[in-house]
């Protein structure tokens, strides 16, 4: 009886090609629109993520400063905090100090404005860097603040036009530095381009650079599988203490928590991408509706013809079936391309936007669930009027 | 099976309730036999219509009974007729009532698809009772491609693809033009000599008429004469 119906359904979507071509529309067009919105939603949410992770995993960054307090002196740190910091709380991967300032590098007739960085071998760990060409600074560099520095790919890029760099002198402050290695490229976070730096031992930059024994921020890697929260709570416990703010004072400095960023612009993301995806699932409901109308039209359209059926001897539960099989071939028809036009437009768009692609299974299930309820929902009406024809009326139409 | 194939008792229809009704047969007692091949005819109005819509199984009377080979049709549920109508009844209409854009074979096919036949047979069929009525070649034309004689004869092929006990046809030649009425009454008396079909018949042209063995005159709804034709040698 299934195999009559559907037989006889796709007899008569057959027969009004363009009608059921129409109707499917509206059905590819709302499934389509769900599943791009979550995709790329997903997508998004992914590359923040990512883009959070690629400053370091579990990482707390200490900047010297207070919230909102200009006009007050920046009191700085001193490796001395790092050092209490690596002591007293346990569970830490990496404890970094590190200094920062503006300045131009130039190499030949080239002149880049870039960050430079005065840093610890612990620096490199917390940050999540990679070297990807020649080495990390020896321990002897490191002690003796040797005039050897790191640069990012962007530095190596403007300075070098990413030709062989490793050993050739390039000029900070007009002091000469040599080339032992280059990062991996990171890539951009948050608008900014972490690649364009360059990293030199962080007594060279006390030394030569800043002329002063200043840290700017402290960045603290915690083990992996360790909440951020407590060290954090401990760590501003102890900086408090060691810098004499009394208990009824602000900090003067600040904890950025990786986790607790990825946290916020993640679940802001997530939102979005809901929001999008109910607004494309109104855009399927309209689609059931022309599904509904459509069928509706044509039942009345086709009332001669279901008058012939039933004067035939068709029962009245084989016209339901017909019709509601009609229904949810289209709707599940509809549902099937509205899949195959979202993912080939989310990679699309995925490639444009530079997001991830990825695609999660529970929206196609839901999807296709949602097309063939449409079916069943906005086919049984006009289906059961189709069925509840009296013959002779209907045959007596027109 | 001595009980006659079709009775009707006492039966009356009446449309419409109160001051609007309209008793459209008003008592009528009719009896017919297997193989018979009965012609109604009749004025305008006189409830021809009626009694087809009934005998087909279409409608119920609203007093009187209707035995079709001996089961009271008033007491059979909507689907129960449907199923009489499918596995005993073979409807001619008037309008034709085929199936737009839709092939002759497909047309033919259709009441064999609601008798649950296999594809391979149901194609057998439905091709050999195409070419009973002469449109061999025509299987794959739509309504709309083929005239109106051919039209009429693709209608009678699906009447009588599935062998009916009873062929109901109402004004069968109402469209056509005499010659290819002739062809049609030609057809019609074929199945009920060759294949045993009882054949009821309305018709307006007494030519059409002479063609059937018995003939019914209807009169505001009732049954005003019931005579035998002589039959041709
Ligand atoms: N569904 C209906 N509702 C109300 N009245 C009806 C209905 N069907 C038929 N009638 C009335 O019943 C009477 C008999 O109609 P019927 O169709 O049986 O006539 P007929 O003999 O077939 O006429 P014709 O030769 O014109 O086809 C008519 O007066 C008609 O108006
Ligand atoms: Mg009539």
């Amino acid at each position: 009886m299934i195999w009559n119906a559907l037989l006889l359904a796709l007899r008569e979507i057959r027969r009004n090609l363009l009608r059921s071509a129409l109707t499917t529309l509206g059905i590819i067009i709302g499934i389509a629109a769900v599943i791009i919105m979550v995709t790329v939603g997903n997508g998004v949410t992914a590359k923040v993520g990512e883009q959070i992770s690629s400053l370091g995993s579990n990482l707390l960054m200490i900047r010297a400063g207070g919230r909102g307090l200009s006009g007050t002196a920046v009191k700085p740190f001193s490796l001395e905090d790092a050092k209490a910091i690596s002591q007293q709380i346990s569970h830490l991967n990496a404890v970094a100090p590190s200094a920062s300032k503006s300045t131009t590098a130039i190499f030949g007739n080239k002149n880049w404005s870039t960050t430079i960085t005065g840093i610890t071998e612990a620096y490199i760990i917390a940050t999540n860097w990679v070297i990807g060409d020649g080495r990390d600074f020896s321990p002897s560099e490191l002690r003796s603040g040797a005039m050897s520095c790191i640069i990012g790919n962007t530095v190596w890029r403007e300075l070098f036009e990413e030709q062989a760099a490793l050993g050739s002198k390039i000029r900070l402050n007009s002091l000469s530095c040599t080339v032992v290695g280059i990062l991996k490229a990171k890539g951009q976070a948050f608008g900014r381009d972490q690649d364009d730096t360059i990293l030199i031992p962080l007594r060279s930059f006390q030394r030569r650079i800043a002329g002063n024994q200043d840290v700017s921020m402290i960045s603290v890697s915690v083990d992996d599988g360790f909440a951020t929260e407590k060290v954090q709570k401990q760590t501003q416990q102890l900086l408090r203490d060691r810098r004499h703010i009394a208990g009824n004072e602000d900090d003067d400095f600040f904890i950025l928590d990786t986790k607790e960023i990825t946290a916020t612009l993640t679940g802001t993301t997530k939102i979005l991408t809901s929001l999008l995806g109910a607004v494309a699932a109104i855009s399927l409901l309209v689609g059931g509706i022309g599904i509904m109308n459509i069928m509706l039209v044509s039942v009345t359209e086709r009332t001669r013809e279901i008058g012939t059926r039933l004067a035939i001897g068709a029962l009245e539960r084989e016209v339901l079936l017909q019709f509601l099989v009609e229904a949810m071939v289209l709707s599940c028809l509809g549902g099937f391309l509205g899949i195959v036009l979202a993912v080939i437009s989310s990679i699309i768009i995925s490639k444009v936007i530079d997001v991830p692609f990825i695609l999660d299974l529970g929206i196609i299930l839901v999807a296709c669930a949602f097309s063939a309820a449409v079916g069943i929902v906005f086919g049984y009406f006009p289906a059961r009027r189709a069925a509840q024809l009296d013959p002779i009326e209907a045959l007596r139409h027109e | 099976m001595s009980e006659p194939l079709i009775q009707l008792k006492q039966m009356t229809k009446t449309y419409g309730k109160g001051l609007a009704a309209m008793q459209a047969l008003c008592g009528v007692d009719l009896t017919i036999n297997s193989g018979e091949f009965v012609a109604i005819m009749g004025p305008s109005g006189s409830g021809k219509s009626t009694v087809m819509n009934i005998l087909g199984c279409l409608d119920i009377p609203t007093t009187g009974s209707y035995f079709f080979q001996g089961i009271e049709v008033n007491t059979l549920s909507r689907n129960q007729r449907a199923l009489l109508r499918r596995h005993y009844l073979g409807f001619v209409f008037q309008g034709f009532n085929l199936l737009s854009r839709t092939s002759a074979l497909e047309n033919v096919e259709l009441p064999l698809i609601y008798r649950g036949m296999p594809t391979a047979e149901r194609h057998v069929r439905a091709r050999k009772a195409l070419d009973i009525v002469g449109l061999t070649g025509w299987e794959d034309h739509s309504p709309a491609e083929l005239s109106g004689g051919q039209q009429q004869r693709v209608a009678i092929a699906r009447a009588i693809v599935t062998e009916p006990t009873v062929l109901l046809a109402d004004e069968p030649t109402g469209n056509l033009d005499s010659a290819r009425s002739r062809e049609v009454m030609e057809m019609l008396c074929a199945f009920n000599r060759d294949l045993g079909i009882t054949i009821i018949m309305v018709t307006h042209e007494p030519d059409m008429a002479e063609y059937a063995k018995r003939i019914v005159h209807f009169v505001d709804g009732l049954i005003a004469s019931d005579t035998l034709t002589e039959q041709k040698p």
